[in-house]
């Protein structure tokens, strides 16, 4: 193709957490530094930057993906959602909920990753059973090794457990 | 990571048309970014893949399965025909990565990923030698840790293997890897796609760095699979973790079953090779047989005369010969 025509710096034109963002970036960018450094969205975590770890989980059209795995250029006309998109202070997201109810957090580095996970999980009518819960979210790694209660927070949101129980 | 300019291919034509000496195309770009970072690419330009909507269907013609290369994995696992009629295709997808990568990374891209050598996969300057970074500067995994590396057909320059988990599938299917050119169309048989580091040099190319039959200015378009009546087939991926992780070995079975015996197999085994690895032998000999661990485990241990094991990788031949048999049990049941 007509590589003159190509650029390094785009403008970008997409939807983060229901609100139009326009801005310039550069190719490289990826998604993950877009959302930390040009919109100070730093809930979505930089852990590993390599697609190992998954605390930069977010959904892009609803389906989620590994942040640093993305270029942002690519996201043009998509609509991405970050954990600061998921609930609000005075009304959580179930998953949310079901997080503080089972105690699926220990330093919380993970959490915001898990969440946006688990919703997509759920969503995708994978969270049946612990087994397939913890093969649907092995994407997300958790240091501290809240494992147990992040597979029952995310069966509880899905309510497989029956109503969310006392922390 | 170095900065690159970034444009949209909207047709084939467009791709195929870029400087293979300067540019790159991008599909999912969950393992080129990563290229980007390491510096085992630095292009100056990018081109994405995403605008060529022929690339994306999963179709049944006649007799064949057709997947296009731009098919994520997640959508070839999840698919219902792939499903039905070709699972070893669908369980190799979805044991492939995580979820979240799955629903970027393509089957066009997964076939062309780089060995998880961790040799090869330190930042630069590296501190040790690997030909397929810089050729000619050595191998370290030859005489280093080498417990996941090749038992087949290695050479002294390189002892990597290959760790797509779909191509292991595809191999096992008799699949059609379709390619498209400045020169034209053409398919390649998709077990003879990859290239061991032997065949690399007996065709006089560099055998740490030549990893397939792909050339310059060709881009792999999609996938052919012949489906067989009655044909039963399955994958197993043996690991260190349960899930999201590459595999120590894996094995893909296709079997016809005639009163309960084994009529016809094809067997691929994962991670021992830089290329998927056909127990062609193995396949002929097991045929008459109950498609039972007992009967034929025995044969399949006695089909891995040509493999030459390094100091940590001598597990990975009990290890596959189990694989497989479990992968034909499974196929079976």
């Amino acid at each position: 193709m007509n590589e003159t025509l190509a650029t390094s710096r785009h403008s970008l034109l997409c939807q983060v957490n229901g609100k139009t963002i326009s801005a310039e970036v550069e190719a490289r960018t990826t998604l993950l530094d877009f959302l930390r450094e040009h919109l100070r969205l730093t809930g979505t975590k930089k852990g590993c930057n390599e697609g190992a770890c998954g605390t930069c989980t977010v959904l892009v059209d609803g389906k989620r993906m590994n942040a640093c795995l993305t270029l942002a250029v690519q996201c043009a006309g998509r609509e991405i959602v970050t954990i600061e998109g998921v609930g609000t202070i005075d009304a959580l997201h179930p998953v949310q909920q079901a997080f503080i109810a089972y105690d699926a957090l220990q330093c919380g580095y993970c959490t915001p990753g898990q969440i946006l996970s688990a919703i997509a999980c759920i969503a995708e009518g994978h969270a049946t059973d612990p087994d397939t819960v913890r093969e649907w979210m092995s994407g997300n790694i958790c240091r501290c090794s809240a494992y147990p209660q992040i597979t029952a927070a995310v069966l509880g949101a899905a309510g497989k457990l029956g109503a969310n129980r006392d922390a | 990571m170095r900065d690159f300019t970034y444009a949209i291919a909207r047709t084939l034509d467009q791709a195929i048309a870029t400087d293979p000496s300067r540019a790159m195309l991008i599909a999912g770009g969950t393992e080129l970014l990563n290229w980007f970072r390491l510096g085992v690419a630095a292009p100056d330009h990018v081109v994405d893949l995403a605008g060529i909507e022929d690339l994306k269907r999963i179709t049944i013609e006649g007799e064949v399965l057709t997947i296009g290369a731009l098919s994520t994995l997640a959508e070839v696992g999840d698919h219902p025909a792939v499903r039905t009629h070709a699972p070893v295709l669908a369980q190799a997808c979805l044991a492939a990565a995580s979820p979240q990568i799955r629903n970027r990374a393509t089957l066009g891209g997964n076939v062309l990923q780089k060995t998880r050598c961790a040799y090869f996969r330190a930042e630069e300057p590296l501190p040790w030698g690997c030909n397929k970074r810089h050729a000619g500067s050595g191998c370290a995994a030859l005489n280093g840790i080498n417990d996941r590396h090749a038992i087949f057909d290695w050479t002294e320059q390189c002892v990597a293997v290959h760790p797509s988990d779909p191509a292991v599938a595809l191999a096992s299917l008799d699949a059609e890897i379709e390619i498209a050119g400045a020169s034209g169309r053409r398919v390649v048989p998709a077990a003879r796609f990859h290239l061991s580091q032997h065949e690399a040099a007996e065709l006089g190319l560099d055998p740490a760095q030549a990893e397939t039959r792909l050339e310059p200015h060709e881009v792999i378009t999609g996938y052919r699979v012949p489906l067989r009546g009655g044909a039963r087939s399955a994958y197993v991926k043996v690991r260190e973790r349960a899930s999201y992780e590459y595999a120590l070995v894996s094995a893909a079975a296709v079997i016809e079953l005639e009163n309960g015996l084994i009529a016809r197999a094809a067997l691929a085994l994962g991670s021992v090779a830089q290329r998927p690895w056909r127990l062609a032998e193995a396949e002929a000999r097991i045929v008459g047989l109950p498609p039972t661990r007992d009967a034929v485990l025995p044969i399949l241990k006695r089909c891995f005369g040509d493999a030459r094991p390094l100091a940590d990788n001598g597990y990975k031949i009990a290890m596959a010969a189990g694989a497989a048999a479990r992968a034909i049990v499974e196929a079976a049941s």
